[in-house]
């Protein structure tokens, strides 16, 4: 359990994060989700106490995370730069980690081997691949058998097997009663891996919500219907909270409406539909628009993979 | 790297992991441990104790041979004030530059590579490690220095014997100068270890190490003679070097003091560091 309470970070003008408070409980993957720079990693930083709050406080557990006698038993953690001394190896960073604590040597070589760095663990880590990397970092993570794991970006680098290999592992921990709290900026990653949403832009709480009640929330009355009269359908079917647009002619996207309401009014009025596929919004359109606020200052650039969201884009690009 | 995803193992079977987490904790004596192993683990460590080991010995070598060489042909007044024990120990004060760049490097390689967060993520009360490193740091650049100034000693003197212009290990003060250029080049190293944590950065930390040791004593000279006299002994460099010298000399502090002064400059650069690591930002 990691408690956040009007969590704030400053440095000099600029604010980090402001004001957060939410909960990231045992037994869930929770996804911690922003665009890059929405102060996900500061967050991440404060709560293992590499940095001081400006405001507010964080517990790990109940207790702040520096008050543990044996904190890698608490929490493990991945930050997204790397904490690896290059000119080391693999297996001397995780026996100078573990020696902190007393743990064995046969946990060093047990971890090497879970995450498959046994044939380079004697090279120096600034050989490493942005992949090895990391999983160099999850190793280190995992040593103290923790509660907790923090990790940022842990799919940063990954081959499309570590990715997978990733995510059965986190989901086996929280399985197992564990929390785990991920960040990521891709909301697609966050749609297979999480349980538990917390949302954040330039700093601030935007959303803290289960999986499956964001997925309801975004995902409902998106239509995409195609008619040789797809004017008068237009006509139609408009009405209060109803938004239909088009991308081409003869194409429309209506949000609004179920797909069965949309096939019953077309048949009453004797239009003919050549398609009618009911669409979930994307997640990853549905980030987007709860994050415009600072997605606006970034060179947008609308992606033609997202067409439930094309109008958003528009909106975003104009 | 096959790591199917079928096969995870969490290792670490619940009996044995829980026992094994029931009995660890963080100790001083285990990140002792860990400083060690970090030391030993990074090649420019070895090098650079290699490095110190070598110009400890070898500058006394070249000084001492050089003396003998032009014995013949130097002047009464330079044979009356040539110190045949400074003359083999000339070496440490080449070995305090690669102490003092490894000093620095131990704390500010850690940040330059990002470590220092695995390291502050481990031992989040911080101060341990601080002084696990100094305490890692003093005994390793003991036992390279303690044999390196007694080697140079020993090698300088069986060349100065060639022209009997040697001093006998027995005579007095001897033994304590040797000991003391050991001493002053493991407090050089803490030194720059503290200047290091101080600045977090390498170059600036080696910059400001170099400055403080070779530039700042030139520039003291500078001043008018009854300024410079007053503050030039109690520089590190200076108090330092008054360590491996026997009784003293004018404008120079005794052995002791000399060591009292620069074990105070060493305290208090790593205070200095210790309040710092607690209040900063990692």
């Amino acid at each position: 359990m990691i408690e956040a309470t009007n969590l704030t970070k400053r440095y000099g003008e600029k604010t980090a994060v402001e004001g957060l408070t939410f909960n990231v409980k045992p037994g869930l993957v929770t996804g911690f989700l922003g665009p890059n720079g929405s102060g996900k990693s500061t967050t991440m930083r404060l709560i293992v106490g590499l940095d001081a709050p400006s405001d507010g406080r964080v517990t790990v557990g109940g207790r702040a995370y520096r008050d543990y006698p044996a904190p890698l038993h608490e929490v493990g953690l991945l930050l997204e730069a790397r904490s690896v001394h290059t000119g080391r190896s693999a297996y001397h960073h995780l026996l100078a980690m573990a020696q902190t604590h007393g743990i064995p040597r046969s946990r060093v070589r047990e971890l090497i081997s879970l995450v498959g760095l046994d044939e380079v663990a004697r090279q120096r880590a600034g050989q490493f691949s942005l992949g090895m990397g990391q999983r160099l970092g999850i190793a280190a993570a995992l040593l103290g058998d923790p509660e907790v794991l923090i990790l940022d970006e842990p799919i940063n680098g990954l081959d499309p097997e570590g990715i997978h290999w990733i995510r059965d592992l986190l989901k086996r921990l929280a399985a197992e009663g564990r929390t785990v709290f991920l960040s990521s900026h891709l909301m697609s990653e966050m749609a297979v891996t999480a349980d538990h949403l917390i949302i954040i832009g330039r700093g601030r709480l935007i959303r803290d919500v289960g999986l499956a009640d964001f997925v309801d929330e975004w995902s409902r009355k998106i239509v995409r219907v195609r008619s040789p009269q797809a004017t008068r359908l237009r006509e139609v079917i408009l009405g209060p909270e109803i938004r239909v647009s088009s991308e081409e002619p003869g194409q429309l996207v209506v949000e609004g409406l179920s797909a069965e309401r949309i096939g019953d009014t077309a048949a009453e009025h004797g239009l003919a539909l050549h398609e009618l596929i009911p669409e979930k919004t994307s997640l990853e359109a549905a980030f987007m628009e709860l994050t415009r606020e600072e997605t606006e200052y970034r060179a947008a650039t609308p992606t033609d993979d997202n067409p439930a969201g094309s109008d958003r884009h528009e909106r975003i690009a104009a | 790297m096959s790591t199917s995803a079928t096969a995870i193992d969490l290792g670490s079977p619940t009996a044995e992991g829980h026992l094994s987490r029931a009995r660890s904790r963080v100790t001083q004596a285990g990140v002792f441990r860990s400083e060690w192993t970090k030391l030993y683990s990074l090649r420019s460590s070895r090098y650079s104790l290699l490095a110190t080991a070598l110009m400890t010995i070898g500058f006394g070598i070249i000084a001492t041979a050089a003396t003998v060489s032009r014995w013949g042909s130097m002047s009464a007044a330079d044979k009356a004030t040539f110190d045949p024990l400074s003359a083999s120990l000339l070496g440490v004060r080449f070995g305090v530059l690669a102490l003092g760049v490894l000093g620095v490097l131990i704390i500010t390689g850690e940040y330059t590579t990002g470590m220092i967060r695995s390291t502050m993520t481990a031992v989040p009360k911080r101060l341990p490690v601080l002084w696990a490193k100094t305490g890692v740091y003093a005994l390793v650049a003991l036992v390279i220095a303690i044999p390196a100034a007694f080697i140079a000693f020993f090698a300088g003197q069986a060349i100065l014997s060639g022209q009997h212009i040697q001093i006998a290990f027995s005579h007095a003060g001897v033994p304590g100068a040797v000991l003391g250029a050991a001493g002053y080049l493991t407090l050089v190293g803490l030194f720059a270890m503290g200047l290091g944590a101080i600045l977090r950065n390498t170059a600036a930390g080696i910059a400001t190490f170099a400055g403080i040791m070779f530039v700042v004593p030139p520039l003291i000279s500078i001043l008018p003679s009854s300024i410079a006299n007053s503050i030039d002994p109690y520089l590190p460099s200076n108090a330092g070097q008054a360590m491996m010298q026997i009784g003293h000399h004018a404008n120079t502090l005794s052995p002791g003091a000399g060591l009292a002064v620069f074990a105070g400059w060493v305290v208090t650069a790593i205070a200095a560091a210790a309040v710092l690591l607690v209040r900063r930002d990692v």
